[in-house]
């Protein structure tokens, strides 16, 4: 017999309809490329007459609608690396209490639920919480700290789940190879644990940075303003108890508060933000990426 | 390494010899390091558990601003069915946030009808259709999609998708609820298809093979084997990607235009609960009743997405226990 299963009208059948639903599933996939592509060159392309050196380290002139976007820059920069290092070590310890010390019961289930929630609850909660909190209640008013604050138990959930990640790839076997040789449990955890999954947890960080770097709605309220005269090129023109320009609410201004201002303006602020903040993903992709690749065990 | 002291090497007669000890043992420790190390342990104790303090501070914060009106003057039935919302009129003052939760409610609809089909398609073609390398290309652009920024969204609403929606459609203004609807789908597509290829990674190989071995194609065994046994992860990947669209903020407040309405068509303009706390709280003097009542949006808000995201999480937690 020559004749093959797949020859038969039934068989041919089959095989179109195979065919069918790998395009359309294929399709689907493709249609999620392409406005990421098209998204990205399209304001790129609108953007080029702006872009230049000079455009990051002018301050915004004429009621926002000339110079560049230096006060703003500087202030995103204030946010994220506050809120960095409010965030990265509460988070990192959280994620080594839920993977070395917790145990299988119902608070770690809460705890879990918990986190699960923190990332849930939509951003402009969190800018109610952040005004309520610390800007009234603890009395900070609305400053750099009071934003960063925010942004931290915002993006708290980001750097929690990648450590764990990251934690709970260690094998167990490393971990009781240690405790046989006398080590107690933070010994274990600071000698091998923890330099076993450094790479992972700096990934969760990278993330943690780009996705602080693009919040608008916790900052609106607690810290950053419309405009906000800096001398331009002074890194260290803001203090912590300031408040500040943000690159995104800079963004969320000149697109809807400024009429007049120049076609390019806001594509040029725009394609900063995207840029800084995929550029500061696709490190943390490629960090994981070449992780993985050298792993050991 | 610390123990380099302690390591325990093999005698050429397969016995073992102890290790030579030097003047002070690695694991006799002082009692100030004890002490220091208690300390660090309660330090991590403390921020595992910061998590669920910070979810209740959140809703105890949220709520303490917003209590006096909500046990006050608020009529709790007016607030939730009326459609009057004039929180700064002078003479006669109403919240009535129907039309606003229509309005999140329609853009999330909406968005939903696009974003699903798309989200779980993608989370099949990634699971059971493309080889490693396009899987892995895909997860990095979906990533990257999901990194974009929510007011760099509102901007694109506002600059590519306002004249394209009043080019293709024929209507006046673009700033409606077809253009939130379509960046929300965009924004919560990538939780979608990770989550749902995560449920569909989790059925057993030895479903498909059975399935496969009984004669079946691909598409039967996806259809027949495959979303049956996935479904509740699947569902709790929809719920997830309703909690992104319902909390989202800033795409909306820029893309949906600004009438408070109950929307009859997608291409009327909507305003949202979140958009509406973005827009009016600069505005609104502490205190004053009309911060009062944003705060109560915001507890409003805070439940709508805490029992979505329980609903994902109860139902994620109930395909472990099966």
């Amino acid at each position: 017999m020559t004749s093959t299963f797949a020859e038969t009208r039934f068989g041919r059948t089959r095989k179109r309809n195979e065919l069918i639903a790998k395009c359309v599933f294929g399709l689907m996939a493709s249609l999620l490329i392409a406005p990421l592509l098209l998204i990205v060159g399209y304001l790129v392309v609108e953007a080029l007459p702006l872009l230049s050196w000079d455009f990051l380290v002018t301050n915004p002139e004429g009621g926002m609608r000339r110079g560049g976007i230096w006060s703003a820059l500087l202030g995103t920069v204030y946010l994220v690396t506050l809120s960095l290092l409010i965030a990265a070590p509460v988070g990192v310890l959280a994620a080594v209490y839920l993977n070395e010390y917790a145990e299988e019961n119902w608070l770690t289930r809460v705890i879990n639920l918990a986190v699960v929630n923190l990332a849930g609850v939509p951003s402009i909660v969190h800018a109610l919480f952040g005004l309520g909190a610390f800007v009234l209640f603890a009395g900070i008013g609305r400053s750099i700290l009071a934003a960063s604050l925010t942004l931290a138990i915002m993006t708290l959930p980001v750097i929690i789940a990648s450590t764990k990640e990251a934690l709970s790839s260690v094998p167990r076997a490393f971990r009781e190879a240690c405790w046989n040789v006398g080590a107690t449990r933070w010994q274990t955890i600071r000698g091998i644990v923890l330099p076993n999954s450094v790479s992972g947890i700096l990934t969760g960080v990278i993330l943690q940075v780009s996705r602080t770097a693009g919040e608008t709605a916790p900052v609106m309220f607690t810290g950053a303003v419309f405009f906000k005269r800096i001398e331009a090129g002074d890194p260290f023109a803001y203090s912590i108890w300031d408040q500040c320009m943000a690159l995104s609410m800079h963004l969320f201004t000149i697109t809807t508060q400024v009429n007049d201002a120049p076609h390019a303006l806001p594509y040029a602020t725009a394609v900063v933000l995207l840029g800084t903040v995929l550029t500061v993903n696709a490190t943390a992709i490629a960090l994981r990426v070449y992780l993985r690749s050298r792993k050991k065990w | 390494m610390e123990h380099e002291a302690i390591k325990v090497a093999p005698s050429p007669q397969g016995r073992v010899e102890a290790a030579p000890r030097g003047p002070e043992p690695p694991w006799r420790r002082r009692p100030l390091e004890t002490a220091g190390e208690k300390l660090l342990e309660w330090l991590i104790r403390l921020c595992g558990v910061s998590a669920i303090l910070f979810v209740f501070g959140i809703f105890f914060f949220v709520f303490r601003e917003g209590a006096g009106l909500l046990f006050g003057e608020l009529d709790l039935a007016r607030f939730l069915f009326t459609t009057e919302w004039y929180p700064t009129s002078n003479s006669n003052v109403r919240y009535g946030v129907l039309a606003l939760i229509a309005g999140t409610g329609s853009v999330t609809i909406l968005a939903m009808i696009i974003a699903v089909p798309f989200g779980l398609g993608s989370a099949i073609f990634l699971s059971e259709f493309c080889g490693q390398r396009t899987k892995e290309t895909l997860k990095v652009v979906i990533e990257l999609l999901a990194a974009i920024p929510s007011v760099v969204w509102g901007f694109i609403g506002i600059s590519v998708m306002n004249p394209l929606i009043q080019r293709v459609f024929d209507v006046p203004v673009g700033l409606n609820v077809l253009n939130g609807a379509l960046l929300l789908a965009l924004m919560s597509v990538p939780i979608m298809v990770s989550i749902g290829e995560d449920a569909l990674k989790a059925v057993p190989d030895s479903h498909r093979e059975a399935a496969l071995a009984l004669g079946s194609t691909r598409w039967q065994t996806i259809y027949r084997v495959l979303l049956p046994s996935a479904k509740n992860g699947l569902l709790a990947a929809v719920l997830l990607g309703v909690g992104r669209a319902v909390g989202e903020t800033m795409a909306v407040l820029m893309a949906t235009g600004h009438a408070i309405n109950i929307p009859h068509s997608p291409f009327d303009p909507v305003r949202t609960l979140t958009a509406t706390i973005a827009a009016e709280l600069g505005e609104a003097s502490v205190g004053s009743s009309h911060y009062q009542v944003l705060f109560v949006i915001g507890i409003l808000l805070f439940s709508i997405t805490f029992a979505v995201n329980l609903a994902a999480d109860l139902v994620v937690k109930g395909i472990k226990k099966s």
